[in-house]
């Protein structure tokens, strides 16, 4: 019944804003429509200058009602730069966006139909033309170049002390695998992948499995001041490591391998006092749309001292072992890798 | 013909009674089926494309606030949804299925529906021919079948949103695998195949269109019509149409693959995948292979829906400010820039894929590059409007809030085409906020500038003024104080495709802003209603068009009658000696001199 009110309501309001409007427009041809005409023009100028001073007013009242909820420092190295050259950006496109949107809305205003204006008839000019072909494309240029120099440096090559985490997406949470003693991921095959007792398909007939140690609550632990390099796949779908506190963000494709490295430089217990919330955690967002669960496909990031980190190391148990309380006769002794061409296996370290 | 108003430009031959009294029998006979409904009358074609437009923007608008509704007030219900979406809606709150079915099927109908086929659909069948001086398209018969390929097309369309397992619900983008598997999600089963199916139509429709544009504007030219005396209108209509013959067949490509793996068993898209409990047998192929084809059209439709709002707000900010356009050339040749840079910037949407980073460098530069031709158009847009005679007239108003959505949705362009800044942005609210700005409310304002300005050469009426004005104000605020905001949060790394954000410490103090958003976007949504309702009864019932030229201007589709009939012209195709943009003083206390009137002795052509 409501819902009908509801509707019968919205209904009312548009026919009375529609005779009203029919109304004012009789009247604007009984009035003259020269006249009326005149007075429209001006008081759209007028509402034209009330928006652009308003939308100013806006612009700031919005920047203080958020600049409290947005990111803190950033967490890692990288982020710097990212910090930096997203403040450059802002400046060069908020004097462009100030300068243009006041020229047009001034134009507008100043330039309106009084009746007795009439317009300049002016068509071309080659030299104006230039300089605004010129000047735009030498900031396009440098704003490139500032880009391309970060991009190169963000994409390198991980440096080679760098920490080995593997990090694959399924639907819908994540599963974090550390090398273990190692330090080598062994090989996985998505053909032995089990959801009871192997969730990557990790390939047992490669040793360097047996030490791995897999996460499934998707809590992924990092070392401060040291680089880390993020092994990403997919088991299903695409999915996208999303580290907007690291300023870092790379997709999970099923098939391929992607790589990301960055340096976290603030810890979990840091930031909580930087932002003041003791709640505080580094979470990974998953940025690619993969299905229903898409919105609640989190991670997190314990960034912690290596001190801390040997320590939780310490507790953690290998994913074999784990799943294999007496450990078998080790089946892994003279093993023929029969998948080589399918299976996934991190060459770079070592 | 029933309107008695005959052309009396000096310019214009005054026999050929008899192909005019020929020519007014034979459409006194034509039945109301082939008149309005199977017909080859470009104009009615225009209209046809238009309404069903109009119909589809009203579906994919209200898809949008059924979903502001879960993404503003997480933890409330509202029983009206049910009555709507019954199931998918229990007890008033959107299931995460819909919800992502929702967003899906508002973006690929505000895309593909209303922003492709609907805006160059309804304006390049309604002018080309009018504003070149043709008597129809080269072939009114492709034309007609163009409507309906895509009225079929929408048929399918419609009927996925009724079957059991949804429509699709990968996003617009449809990125397998997780479109091709049905194990992935409900709305990748017989949704997605209905999808696959109405998009293959809509490109065979967006092909017969295209095809029809090029060749008339090329060939079909009135006597004098040189391609540099042509509007930018059409200008801009016809690089809209080559963008479109040159990519959507890369479209195809991709979802016929995509058909492939789904019902055949191929693997181009697919590899080494595990999912609803058993590994799959496909191995090698790869999941970026679509999203390569997918965006080589992805990225030119953001122009093919950006130029024509482009060439109509060139139109229009001319006409009401009565100066010619500023730069008509380099207004031409920017368009010509961005139209072969459209097909070289796809793979900024793919920075982070895992596609070579030094690939990817390349897309950057080549999309930065994109900024100066449209930097060109703004600069001469401003340009335009100085020192000119503005008349603030409803069209005039959309067109100046044009170039300023234009302006604010093109400088976060900057941000997003930087790789490096792009690796942060992407996928958030920031491209959510940028992309609705310039392709979505920005080309929205240039499509309603030309129907406001058309709609009496269209109808023979006039809109309504008073709730245009409501119309462009409600809208207009609207549409910065939705996306205005969503840059923050997009910056605060918020991603985008989020049925709920209330479990995220990162993203949760958004919640208000969220309802903020929510509320804002059903105002604007009930304003655009508004336009509806003048739109449907000023058809009727608006004032009539008793003038054959009321903007005075100075283009050829206001020498014809007042409502042309099929051929558009009584008596012969008017001869055109001048550029479109000659508004000075014609010598008889006019503002403007129409093309059709030969340069006065001494006077310099343009």
């Amino acid at each position: 019944m409501s819902g009908f009110l509801t509707i019968a309501l919205i209904g009312l309001v548009f026919v009375i804003i529609y005779q009203i409007a029919k109304a004012s427009e009789y009247a604007t041809i009984l009035r003259g429509e020269e006249k009326i005409n005149n007075r429209v023009n001006r008081t759209m100028a007028w509402l034209l200058v009330a928006f652009f001073v308003l939308g100013m007013w806006g612009i700031w009242k919005c920047h203080t009602l958020l600049a409290d909820k947005m990111l803190p420092v950033s967490a890692s190295v990288q982020g710097e730069a990212y910090d930096t050259m997203f403040n450059v950006t802002l400046l060069v496109t908020g004097i462009v966006f100030f300068i243009t949107q006041t020229v047009l809305f001034w134009f507008a205003f100043r330039y309106q139909s009084t009746g007795k204006r009439t317009a300049f008839f002016y068509a071309h000019n080659n030299k104006l033309e230039l300089i605004w072909t010129t000047i735009p494309a030498i900031a396009m240029a440098s704003l490139v170049a500032v880009g391309l120099r970060n991009w190169m440096s963000m994409t390198a090559e991980a440096p080679k002390d760098a920490a080995i985490v593997e990090v694959i997406g399924k639907q819908f949470n994540w599963l974090i695998r550390y090398p273990g003693k190692d330090g080598v991921l062994g090989k996985r095959d998505f053909r032995k992948i089990n959801d009871a007792d192997n969730v990557l398909g990790l390939d047992w007939n490669d040793k360097d499995n047996m030490d791995d140690i897999i996460a499934q609550n998707g809590e992924l632990h990092i070392v401060v001041n040291k680089p880390v390099k993020l092994i990403i796949g997919s088991r299903d779908v695409i999915h996208d490591v999303g580290l907007a506190h690291f300023r870092m963000k790379m997709d999970a494709v099923p098939g391929i391998v992607t790589t990301m490295w960055f340096t976290p430089k603030v810890t979990t217990a840091q930031m909580k006092e930087i932002t003041g919330n003791p709640n505080f955690v580094y979470e990974i967002s998953c940025d690619q749309m993969c299905g229903k669960g898409h919105y609640s496909m989190r991670g997190t990031i314990v960034v912690e001292t290596e001190a801390e980190h040997q320590q939780w190391l310490a507790k953690q148990q290998s994913y074999y072992a784990a799943n294999n309380a007496a450990p078998a006769a080790a089946p892994a002794t003279e093993a023929a890798p029969e998948q080589k061409t399918d299976s996934v296996k991190a060459i770079t370290m070592k | 013909m029933s309107n008695p108003v005959i052309i009396d430009g000096p310019n214009l031959a005054h026999g050929h009674h008899v192909d005019d009294a020929h020519h007014a029998h034979e459409h006194h006979e034509q039945h109301f089926i082939t008149k309005y409904i199977f017909s080859m009358d470009h104009k009615i074609i225009g209209k046809q494309f238009l309404i069903t437009g109009i119909i589809w923007a009203i579906i994919g608008a209200l898809f949008s606030v059924f979903f502001r509704l879960q993404l503003g007030f997480p933890n409330e219900t509202f029983p009206i949804m049910e009555k709507f979406l019954g199931e998918w809606a229990k007890g008033g709150k959107l299931s995460p299925e819909f919800y992502y079915a929702l967003v899906t099927m508002h973006g690929t109908i505000l895309v593909f529906f209303v922003l492709t086929a609907g805006l160059s659909g309804t304006f390049a069948n309604l002018l080309i021919p009018l504003q070149v001086g043709a008597r129809d398209m080269a072939s009114p018969f492709m034309n007609m079948l163009s409507y309906w390929f895509f009225f079929i097309s929408s048929v399918f369309m419609f009927v996925s949103l009724f079957v059991q397992t949804g429509p699709a619900s990968g996003g617009w983008t449809t990125y397998p695998p997780l479109s091709a598997l049905k194990e992935a999600s409900l709305g990748s089963g017989i949704g997605m195949d209905l999808w696959l199916i109405s998009m293959a139509l809509f490109v065979v429709s967006s092909l017969l269109g295209g095809l029809n544009y090029i060749s008339t504007i090329l060939n079909m030219r009135t006597k004098g019509m040189t391609m540099t005396r042509m509007p930018l209108t059409i200008w801009a209509l016809l690089f809209t149409a080559v963008l479109g013959v040159l990519s959507f067949p890369v479209l195809l490509s991709g979802f016929v693959l995509l058909i492939f793996d789904r019902n055949f068993g191929t693997s181009f898209y697919l590899s080494e995948i595990f999912i609803g409990g058993k590994a799959l047998p496909h191995i090698g192929g790869s999941a970026i292979l679509y999203q390569h084809l997918f965006w080589f059209l992805g990225h030119p439709e953001v122009y093919i829906i950006m130029l024509p709002g482009m060439g109509m707000a060139s139109e229009v900010l001319s006409t009401y400010s009565r100066k010619p356009i500023f730069g008509y050339f380099a207004m031409i040749i920017s368009l010509i820039g961005i139209t072969v840079l459209a097909f070289l910037v796809w793979a900024h949407h793919m920075f982070v894929t895992g596609m070579s980073p030094f690939l990817g460098s390349i897309f950057v530069l080549l999309t930065l590059l994109i900024a100066v031709p449209s930097a060109v158009k703004v600069f001469n847009w401003l340009t335009t409007i100085w020192r000119g005679n503005i008349r603030f007239t409803v069209p005039m108003m959309f067109a100046l809030g044009f170039v300023s959505l234009f302006i604010s949705g093109g400088l976060t362009g900057i941000f997003l085409g930087n790789s490096a800044l792009d690796i942060h942005l992407h996928d958030t609210y920031f491209v959510v906020a940028h992309f609705h700005i310039i392709m979505g409310i920005s080309a929205f304002f240039g499509m309603f500038a030309g129907i406001y300005h058309w709609f009496p050469k269209m109808f023979g009426r006039f809109m309504n003024n008073t709730l245009g004005y409501i119309h462009f104000f409600l809208t207009f605020a609207g549409a910065y104080l939705i996306f205005w905001p969503m840059h923050y949060e997009g910056i605060a790394g918020m991603p985008r495709r989020y049925y709920d954000y209330s479990a995220w410490e990162s993203f949760k103090q958004f919640d208000s802003l969220n309802g903020f958003i929510s509320v804002c976007a059903i105002i604007v949504f009930f304003a655009q209603l508004l336009f509806v309702v003048n739109f449907f009864v000023s058809i009727f019932r608006g004032r009539k068009v008793m003038v054959q030229n009321p903007w005075g201007s100075p283009t050829l589709e206001w020498t014809t009658p007042i409502r042309p009939g099929h051929g558009n012209w009584e008596g012969e195709i008017p001869e055109v000696h001048r550029w479109p943009y000659d508004y000075k003083d014609d010598g008889n206390g006019n503002d403007f001199i129409p093309q059709t009137v030969p340069l006065r002795p001494g006077e310099e052509a343009h």
